[in-house]
């Protein structure tokens, strides 16, 4: 039994969200069903449903992904439709995998999984080597600003466990990924997900290799840089107001910190009424902070009566975020029904804001299997990603995606269906 | 000087938890926390007090009440609204079975389960809600693995599993037509021993059904059952009631929730038991057996 999962264990764990992508036969699902058996994430009666289902279909393995793949209409084709989100821990960790399938058209499900990912693991088949989906995935990894990024170079068995052929595709990716400057840590693991090699246990068939296993790397690979700690951001939730007489006066400012760090005695402003004021206190349930930071849900308080409501933002004076009406950004557009209008109007909501969003420009599309812009053919239709330039009713208080994922991304939504139709990225 | 700023996973999923809660409270005009009495909706309803403190929730608590309850369940929850300072609504099913709006089972294998479908979109629908909070987790059950932080429901109360708004960060959009609504799932990212783990550090009281106790139970197609006035024995069962040392790893509908034989009375035993545990906690659940896609169906008509 892991020791993580024992009453007195879990106090100094901390979590780590991947995503992975690929198809079917790239063991994907090989892979992921054995981090979750090797740490006990799946239980008998799932396994034991899965195997009747899987016989009943005439698969010749157990197919893990109807472990979560559980919609009727996934179940009958036989594919993942949407993001499938899958957990296990062990003693050092708590692992919230992203699993999306990996062909073109699922590209938003790819962007929805990378959106709150700290780790990207790219599945590598060693037969063939880097392919376009590879690129795909990596190019996508590095559009929403994933920093960690494991190419585990899988099916080594299938190549005598070949260390060229490893150095080779190795060399491959570093040439590609060169152009890729959001990604600051790329790991290369060779292995085998069917025979277990480098995944949970070291491998015996590749002494070669002297770097982690998959799990080992995953367990203790650092995060902690990944939130701003610097450029210090509360979008402002709710205010609480107790009507109390405890607590006659309290006007409490919740919202959940978006960067940096926020002290009692900071002098703080207010966007975009432009008041500054002090924080007198932080406040929970348990007492009050000395100090919050990313990503905290807290209320603090403020030294002076000032107006502060949803949808502002509290930030410290030495570097407050610009206030933008005109937007750049990089899109992933959504909906399968309708395209992207040149001069469409939408509703952008940003933190916890929402304006009227005006479409001003389309500049390019990207191809994500060449990264090659098109310049020729500008509608978006579903899973296209490219450049635009919005212009909105009301000024935002945003960051660039690069400095901070949280007030640098948007989503546009249509007003008449009210559906999420894009993600944006600020630059 | 380097300082690390990061928190542990459950202090990671508190304040996720605590975040999807004020952001229902302010995108929706009138939400309502599901309160079934069962541990995730204890932890959902203690997230919800931290929430707003040293506010009261700026919602009221809904238990749809199949009449078929263990007392203890009743008794806990009485006692956990009081304290929480709370509204409490019932939506029951036996009145919508008396109003003749659901025809009962019968039988042996009869269950309000089902029914209880009903006596929740009507409680939605008399009450004006526009977002119900439910405490479902993604690892729970493989309709609810898919299942979105806010998931948007059609006027018939119906999920359309296919067609869900993506979430990314953390933007929701709650936007809605007249007559929608949306349920609401702020425990989506935790397991079965994230929670126990988060009750032991925040010592959240539980009703005692969780815990090892004694009493007379029977088994129904390998699963242990408690003896209640509202299951009919088969002859065979009858004669196989005996007494149990059990305990319950979920709390629904008497009638269709098992009991786990168990010697675990407190809750690092639970928690060292949970974490040998080779079948989920939904492993008792009868309702869950029906079908492979049991629990979509019953979630596309708009159960919970």
């Amino acid at each position: 039994m892991s020791e993580t999962n024992t009453a007195a264990g879990y106090l100094d764990m901390d979590l780590l969200r991947f995503t992975t992508a690929g198809s079917v036969d790239d063991g994907k699902s090989t892979l992921i069903g054995r981090l979750l058996y090797d740490s006990k994430a799946i239980f008998e009666d799932q396994l034991e449903a899965v195997e009747k289902s899987s016989k009943s279909r005439g698969d010749e393995h157990i197919n893990l992904a109807l472990l979560t793949d559980g919609l009727r209409s996934e179940r009958e084709q036989g594919i993942t439709i949407d993001v499938a989100y899958r957990y296990f821990a062990t003693p050092k960790r708590k692992f919230i995998i992203a699993d999306t399938p990996g062909h073109t058209q699922y590209t938003r499900n790819m962007v929805t999984g990378a959106s709150t990912a700290n780790l990207a693991i790219l599945l590598v088949d060693a037969r063939k080597g880097i392919i376009e989906q590879t690129c795909r995935h990596a190019f996508i990894a590095n559009l929403l600003r994933i920093q960690h990024v494991v190419v585990c170079i899988n099916k080594m068995d299938l190549v005598e466990w070949d260390e060229s052929t490893y150095n080779a595709i190795v060399d491959d990716f570093k040439r590609f990924s060169s152009r890729l400057d959001n990604i600051v840590d790329i790991t290369f693991i060779p292995a085998s997900a069917l025979l277990g090699d480098n995944i949970v246990e070291e491998s015996r068939n590749m002494p070669w290799y002297k770097g982690s296993t998959l799990l080992y790397h995953l367990e203790t690979v650092y995060i902690g840089g990944d939130e701003n700690h610097i450029d210090a951001r509360l979008p402002i939730q709710w205010v609480i107001r107790p009507h109390s007489d405890k607590w006659h006066d309290f006007r409490g400012f919740a919202g959940r910190i978006a960067g940096g760090v926020f002290k009692p005695g900071d002098k703080v402003k207010v966007l975009p009424s432009g008041f500054e004021s002090t924080v007198k206190a932080i406040h929970t349930m348990e007492g009050k902070l000395q100090e919050a930071f990313a990503p905290m849900s807290i209320a603090l308080t403020l030294e002076d009566e000032i107006d502060v409501s949803r949808g502002d933002m509290l930030v410290k004076l030495n570097n407050p975020p610009e206030p933008k009406q005109s937007i750049e950004a990089m899109i992933c557009w959504f909906s399968a029904d309708k395209q992207l209008v040149g001069r469409g109007k939408y509703i952008l909501r940003h933190t916890e804001k929402e304006v009227k969003a005006l479409i001003q420009e389309v500049r390019y599309k990207v191809n994500i299997n060449t990264l090659h812009k098109i310049e020729d053919d500008l509608v978006f239709t579903h899973n296209d990603i490219g450049r635009i330039t919005i212009h909105t009713s009301a000024p935002l208080m945003a960051d660039s995606y690069r400095r901070n994922r949280i007030t640098g991304s948007f989503v546009l939504i249509d007003e008449q269906t009210n559906e999420t139709v894009a993600a944006g990225m600020i630059i | 000087m380097h300082q690390d700023y990061s928190i542990t996973h459950l202090k990671q999923l508190e304040s996720e938890a605590i975040y999807i809660l004020r952001e229902t409270a302010a995108q929706f005009e009138k939400p309502v926390l599901l309160f079934s009495g069962g541990k995730d909706s204890i932890v959902m309803a203690h997230l919800a007090k931290k929430a707003f403190y040293p506010a009261r929730l700026p919602f009221p608590l809904m238990h749809v009440d199949t009449g078929h309850n263990f007392p203890e369940t009743i008794a806990y929850r009485d006692h956990f609204i009081e304290e929480l300072g709370a509204e409490l609504v019932i939506a029951s099913v036996q009145e919508a079975i008396d109003a003749g709006k659901v025809k009962e089972e019968t039988g042996p294998h009869a269950s309000r389960n089902g029914l209880q479908t009903v006596a929740l979109l009507d409680g939605l629908e008399a009450g004006n809600y526009d977002a119900a909070l439910g405490g479902g987790r993604r690892d729970e059950e493989k309709a609810r693995a898919k299942e979105r932080f806010f998931s948007h429901r059609d006027a018939f109360g119906q999920w359309d599993p296919k067609n869900q708004r993506p979430e990314l960060w953390n933007i929701f959009n709650g936007r809605k037509h007249h007559g929608e609504h949306f349920r609401v799932f702020p425990l989506s990212n935790w397991t079965e021993m994230d929670i126990w783990q988060y009750i032991k550090l925040e010592a959240i009281d539980l009703p005692n059904l969780y815990f090892s106790h004694v009493r007379p139970c029977f088994e129904r197609n390998g699963v242990v059952m408690a003896v209640s006035d509202f299951i009919e024995l088969m002859p065979e069962e009858a004669l196989s009631v005996k007494d149990m040392r059990v305990r319950f790893r979920t709390i629904g509908d008497a009638t269709c929730t098992g009991a786990a034989l168990s010697d675990a009375a407190d809750l690092d035993a639970i928690i060292d038991e949970v974490a040998v545990a080779r079948q989920t906690e939904r492993g008792t659940r009868a309702d869950d057996k029906r079908s492979e896609t049991a629990m979509e169906d019953r979630k596309k008509e708009g159960y919970f």
